[in-house]
């Protein structure tokens, strides 16, 4: 299970840096869909059947198709040769961001402590289990949703607008 | 429980070592000329006019936001489906409420006409 887990959790961080440093963005998107799978299948080694599925109906199917989309809709083409050194001061600051960050969580980290882990609630994480706390416990974030989904709509119908037109 | 989970960690493995294999032995095996025809875009069929990356549509962008939209509300539909008999009325009236928000939004879109294609 560790070996499993460490496999994963390495494909999932090569994937993430691999999305990032790409030069063409379709490709940048191809390692995210990478990306999204080996979550995926974290979220099944701790339990979260349900999220697992989700992660992979939404985020592998259904927001990737949305970000393709936009990157045709954006046209980027091959940046051309040369324009590496206008980048250099986002490279430099994004490097920068990243380490701060992650000496953050190095800090959080050695000040906790962790305890032994709870008993597991038999059925934890099954659609089941998930499906009573929604519609018990959240009723109102449930509800909530969706007006966000329906603000979701309405913007992007507002968006496109003037080119529907 | 996490074993019933195997058979998909099997075909993963499979379908993986199958691409690998397959690429790497038409690398190894298969004989390499390159001819100035050969090289062309199609060996036959119609000579390509431009590259294919035009500028999309943004109509494209409104329906995958759509579906975006509405696949979400299916995912909330799963868990609802599992505990249904045992929430009742009380369940319904929520996931009444919960789709009924959501076709005001799908009565706006097709007001809008934002479901025509042209």
């Amino acid at each position: 299970m560790q070996v499993l887990f460490l496999i994963l959790a390495a494909v999932a961080l090569i994937s993430g840096v691999l999305v990032v440093i790409q030069v063409n963005p379709v490709r940048s998107a191809l390692y995210l869909i990478l990306n999204f799978f080996t979550v995926a299948g974290i979220y099944l080694l701790a339990h979260a059947e349900f999220i697992a599925a989700i992660q992979v109906i939404v985020y592998a199917g259904a927001i990737m198709v949305l970000f393709l989309f936009v990157i045709m809709l954006l046209n980027l083409r091959q940046p051309e040769e040369g324009g590496e050194k206008q980048h250099l001061a986002q490279k430099i600051s994004g490097a920068a961001l990243a380490g701060v960050t992650a000496l953050l969580v190095i800090y959080t980290c050695t000040r906790i402590n962790l305890g032994p882990a709870k008993e597991m609630v038999p059925g934890f994480g099954s659609t089941e289990a998930v499906a009573r706390s929604l519609f018990t416990d959240y009723l109102l974030p449930f509800e909530v949703t969706s007006v966000l989904l329906l603000v979701a709509l309405i913007g992007a119908v507002i968006l496109a607008r003037a080119r529907l037109d | 429980m996490l074993i019933s989970y195997l058979p998909i960690l099997v075909y993963l493995i499979i379908s993986i070592g199958l691409a690998v294999l397959i690429v790497a032995l038409s690398e190894a095996l298969g004989k390499k000329t390159h001819t100035a025809v050969k090289d062309l875009p199609y060996e036959c069929g119609m000579v390509p006019i431009s590259d294919a990356r035009h500028r999309y549509a943004v109509k494209f962008y409104v329906i995958t936001m759509f579906f975006l939209v509405f696949d979400i509300e299916a995912i909330f539909l799963y868990p609802w489906g599992v505990i249904f008999k045992p929430l009742g009325l009380f369940g319904l009236i929520e996931m009444g409420v919960f789709i009924l928000i959501l076709m005001v939004g799908l009565a706006y879109v097709w007001g809008k006409g934002a479901l025509e294609w042209e």
